[in-house]
């Protein structure tokens, strides 16, 4: 139910993230979505890729400090409110959102990587919603 | 084990051996070394002045300096044909500092060298691996004589090619690593890359590490990484008074005792150029009074420590000199705040996620000294969040402002990207220009 998504330290230098994509790209990893946020000393990299394991293991080998954290994708079927809803839910049970961005799937759904507080609890949520989860 | 009798002696036994031996060096450098003569005439002392030992005090001191402006061999005692080896100081800035050694010299200097490997614990069975660079540096072949002279076996495998190291530490079942500490951990690395333990696939049992500093928690990643029953001790010594040998710790760990009857210490107060009483702090100055070639008198090693003259649990009575905090050359002046390396390098040593190996970045912006700080991660556990990732540095700047009275910034960066080094560590870069 839940997706790995890959985690990578890099700091803001020049050459680090191309470092990052050229050790996927040498594994033969397929880069599903990418996030990364815009800070002045360094960034967090965040990946769903095709084969998790693998690009943490490559990445680590290639000196890069990365892990693999379990993040929840939800399809939003275009039903207006759905994810406000979802997400007024969130508040209520006090489950904080760390961070959220959308997956390209190739069709025209937008499916929404989500990383919670809870995730487990999340998950319950968004199925009692309805809302589809998106696996890959 | 003891080495040598000379170890034990009683205070008025070893004062009465350095009070002969210096009245013969400076007779001798007096005669010999017109350099020495004329700075003793402008200080208005002759050698018949040095009645006790506290005369000491009245000679002039002698610094880096005077061993450039003579160079290359200006305050040898002795003639060309009598030297047998020369060796050179690595020196930076300007002309290198240039050491001899006659036969005798070399036989003093090893015999130095085993005391301070008895001193560790080393005993004729070791298997010892000199990790330290080869060539010009006095380092590895004083250590290598000393060790070899002791009995144990040498493996005089320099620096580099840390994988090949570690092939002749496991396969000739190496028992005593030499090295400045920040390679004995860069082996311990490279170790743990290969898949190999160091504490239960390598017999290293014993280090004897010198040429950089020591500090506790360096110490203590030491015996982290190469198990908690590795005898890890300093020594002390520098190229201009002989090499390694001056002084080293024995295993109380209390300091290290010096070969008092090849040296006299002084603390001095590094402003005024006074003697300080024994037990304050300042710099040490080092009187060499048992050397042919190149007896120096009272240099000046800028390296800050005390004296404790109290016998020692281990059986020595010898002088021994405390840990060296730092070098009054290595301090940084920032924001008008005193700053040792080494107090930093403590504070990083006790925060668990950062690896031991750092760099210190200091710059000037207008009139401001900005203190940068590069460490690198060590797990991987808090990559997915800033929160964490804010959280250490954040730490780590609470830390330093406790300890330095300071504000620094940290830059958090990915493992092994931090320059390791074989020999010497630098880990300071000052990058303000003068004024």
């Amino acid at each position: 139910m839940f997706m790995d998504q890959v985690s990578v330290f890099i700091e803001n230098r020049k050459g680090r993230l191309d470092d990052v994509l050229e050790t996927l790209k040498r594994e033969d990893i397929n880069i599903q979505s990418l996030s990364l946020a815009d800070t002045s000393e360094y960034g967090v990299l965040r990946l769903i890729v095709s084969d998790p394991q693998k690009a943490q293991d490559a990445l680590k080998a290639s000196g890069f400090s990365a892990m693999l954290t379990k993040v929840l994708a939800i399809t939003l079927t275009h039903r207006a409110g759905m994810l406000q809803k979802i997400i007024g839910i969130l508040g209520k049970e006090n489950i904080n959102i760390e961070y959220m961005y959308s997956i390209s799937s190739g069709t025209e759904d937008m499916p929404l990587v989500l990383k919670t507080s809870d995730i487990e609890r999340t998950l319950e949520i968004v199925r009692e919603q309805g809302a589809e989860i998106y696996t890959g | 084990m003891i080495w040598a009798k000379e170890e034990t002696l009683s205070r008025k036994e070893i004062e009465e051996i350095q009070l002969f031996r210096l009245q013969e060096t400076v007779n001798r450098v007096y005669e010999k070394v017109p350099y020495y003569r004329r700075k003793m005439e402008e200080s208005g002392v002759k050698p018949e002045d040095i009645r006790q030992l506290e005369d000491l005090q009245r000679l002039p001191f002698v610094t880096k300096q005077d061993m450039r402006d003579t160079y290359p061999f200006g305050l040898f005692a002795v003639p060309k044909e009598k030297l047998v080896r020369i060796h050179a100081s690595s020196g930076t800035t300007g002309k290198p500092t240039v050491v001899g050694y006659t036969k005798k010299d070399l036989e003093v200097w090893t015999e130095c060298v085993s005391r301070i490997a008895a001193m560790g614990g080393a005993t004729s069975k070791e298997v010892a691996q000199i990790c330290f660079g080869y060539g010009m540096f006095t380092g590895a072949l004083g250590l290598h004589y000393g060790l070899e002279n002791m009995g144990a076996a040498i493996v005089p495998s320099s620096t580099g090619n840390t994988e090949k190291q570690l092939m002749f530490m496991k396969d000739f079942g190496t028992t005593l690593l030499v090295a400045t500490p920040s390679y004995a951990l860069r082996i311990a690395e490279v170790a743990q890359q290969l898949g190999i333990d160091p504490k239960t696939d390598l017999q290293v049992k014993i280090a004897l590490v010198g040429s950089e500093l020591l500090t506790d928690a360096m110490r203590k990643e030491m015996h982290k990484m190469w198990g908690n029953d590795m005898l890890v001790t300093s020594n002390y010594g520098m190229s201009e008074l002989m090499g390694p040998g001056v002084s080293g710790e024995c295993l109380e760990l209390n300091g290290m005792h010096i070969n008092e009857d090849y040296f006299i210490p002084e603390i001095i107060d590094p402003k005024t150029g006074e003697v300080l009483p024994p037990g304050e702090k300042g710099e040490l100055v080092i009187t060499c009074i048992y050397k042919e070639a190149l007896p120096l008198i009272r240099y000046r090693t800028k390296d800050v420590t005390r004296l404790m003259y109290e016998p020692c649990k281990c059986g020595r009575t010898t002088c021994r000199m405390e840990n060296l905090d730092g070098r009054t050359d290595d301090m940084l002046k920032i924001r008008g705040v005193n700053v040792f390396p080494s107090q930093i390098e403590e504070v990083l040593l006790g925060i668990e996620e950062i690896g031991p190996h750092y760099e210190i970045i200091v710059t000037r912006e207008g009139h401001t000294d900005k203190l940068e700080i590069r460490v690198e991660l060590l797990t991987e556990s808090m990559t997915d969040s800033y929160q964490a990732l804010e959280a250490i540095e954040k730490k780590i700047k609470a830390r330093l402002r406790v300890v330095l009275g300071l504000d620094a910034k940290i830059k958090l960066e990915s493992p092994n990207t931090i320059q390791r080094f074989e020999g010497k560590a630098k880990r300071v870069k000052d990058l303000r220009k003068e004024g």
